[in-house]
């Protein structure tokens, strides 16, 4: 579980958002929204420990992520505007690096598995270079079929997909909460979910509604 | 693990840094003459600038396509301790940075009649100190990272810290040419450094690594 209390970021000298509050339940999952500016990326580099808050409480299942270290680490997937892949290497190798940085046991099958799952069928050994913007998403993407994480932080996960991919990544999170796990994302589309619970944050105007 | 992030490299930046190597040591002979004792007291000296500058060129790359691409925030958040990364790419960079130096310094002997002794004292120096310039490089590396001008920065930050080690390093080769035997000291204080970097600069490497992708 997810606890943030009275969470306060700035960047430079200006405050993006103060006296932030909200918790996150195995089984649900968080919308972030605001306009452009309003800090969810920042908000979203905080939970994941790349952003120093300036004040205020992040606990995951009563602990700081700071005394945790990697055992906190080992349960957040975080995939931001960049991609995180290498553009040298194939989709494959790229995956294959990334799971054996993450620790996780995975085949080479499974790897394999996943791509097609992506719709990246017959790119899997192109470097990435190659590919498109949405491709590469993909293949970023591919992440979080392999990972055990249980909180997916997702920034703009959508962005660059077509309409299969995101019908796609929208079952994928759907069945990543139905499994007990947490995602919190920014976006402009709506997840069609079965089942758990959404939340909404909305940035820039200090309030919170319950869904 | 470590030859993952090894493989990640490309091939062309090796061989620029070596040639870029091979280029400045041979310019020294053409400019200065081939005058056999000039040549012999300069050599240390400009095999070591050279080394320097040489291993200069790669480090901003060391973590800049990293952050450029995303990657590094992936690595930052991995539930790996960061010493143990940043240490493997710094070891990956000395591998083909600094290791190709140590093998190519016959070629400077060669090119300014050193003397065998002298060669083989020179590859042990190298072996020892080159290491030593990627490990403090890392530091400074990750300090300038996203900066714009960083590469000035960088070599501003660096080269005053190489020092110690180029004085040292071109000491026990000019010792060596010179006859002395006893050369124990120079490589002493020689591993002397490359301990004491090993465990300090992967640390600070981090923290800095820690602040820059904020």
């Amino acid at each position: 579980m997810l606890e943030i209390t009275n969470l306060a970021c700035s960047r430079g000298d200006r405050q993006l958002f103060e006296g932030l509050n909200f918790s996150l339940e195995p089984g649900s999952l968080l919308y972030v929204e605001g306009r452009n500016g309003t800090g969810k990326s920042t908000l979203l580099r905080t939970i994941c420990g790349l952003f120093l808050a300036d004040g205020g409480e992040i606990l995951w299942n009563g602990e700081s992520p700071q005394s945790l270290a990697e055992d906190y680490t080992k349960e957040v997937v975080y995939l931001g505007h960049h991609n995180g892949i290498k553009d040298d290497l194939t989709g494959l190798e790229n995956l294959r690096i990334s799971t054996v940085l993450d620790g996780d046991d995975v085949t080479e099958g499974q790897i394999w598995d996943a791509l097609k799952k992506m719709g990246l069928k017959g790119f899997e050994d192109l470097p990435t270079k190659v590919l498109s913007q949405g491709q590469k998403r993909r293949v970023a993407l591919a992440r979080l079929l392999l990972n055990s994480s249980k909180l997916w932080i997702l920034d703009e996960p959508f962005t660059a997909l077509d309409v299969a991919a995101v019908d796609l990544l929208q079952a994928v999170i759907a069945e990543h909460i139905n499994s007990g796990g947490m995602v919190v994302l920014t976006t402009h589309q709506e997840v069609a979910l079965t089942s758990g619970q959404i939340q909404r944050l909305e940035l820039g105007k200090k309030k919170k509604k319950n869904a | 693990m470590r030859d993952l992030t090894l493989a990640m490299r490309r091939r062309t930046d090796v061989l620029t840094t070596l040639f870029f190597f091979i280029i400045v040591v041979s310019l020294f002979p053409l400019g200065a003459g081939t005058e056999k004792m000039i040549l012999m007291k300069i050599a240390p000296g400009v095999a070591w600038v050279a080394a320097l500058l040489a291993s200069m060129l790669a480090l901003e790359r060391l973590f800049a396509s990293d952050f450029a691409d995303g990657t590094l925030e992936q690595l930052l958040l991995t539930p790996q301790p960061l010493f143990i990364l940043v240490l493997g790419k710094i070891f990956a960079h000395w591998l083909l940075t600094g290791l190709p130096l140590v093998f190519i310094a016959p070629l400077v002997g060669l090119q300014y009649y050193l003397p065998d002794d002298a060669v083989l004292t020179m590859m042990l120096a190298l072996l020892l100190g080159t290491p030593v310039l990627s490990l403090i490089g890392a530091i400074g590396a990750a300090l300038t990272l996203g900066l714009r001008g960083g590469g000035i920065l960088l070599s501003l930050l660096i080269l005053p810290l190489y020092i110690p080690i180029m004085i040292y390093g071109a000491g026990v080769v000019s010792a060596s040419a010179t006859g002395a035997t006893d050369l124990q000291a120079y490589f002493s204080i020689l591993s002397g450094f490359l301990i004491l970097a090993l465990i300090l600069s992967p640390i600070a490497t981090a923290a800095a690594l820690r602040i820059s992708v904020e």
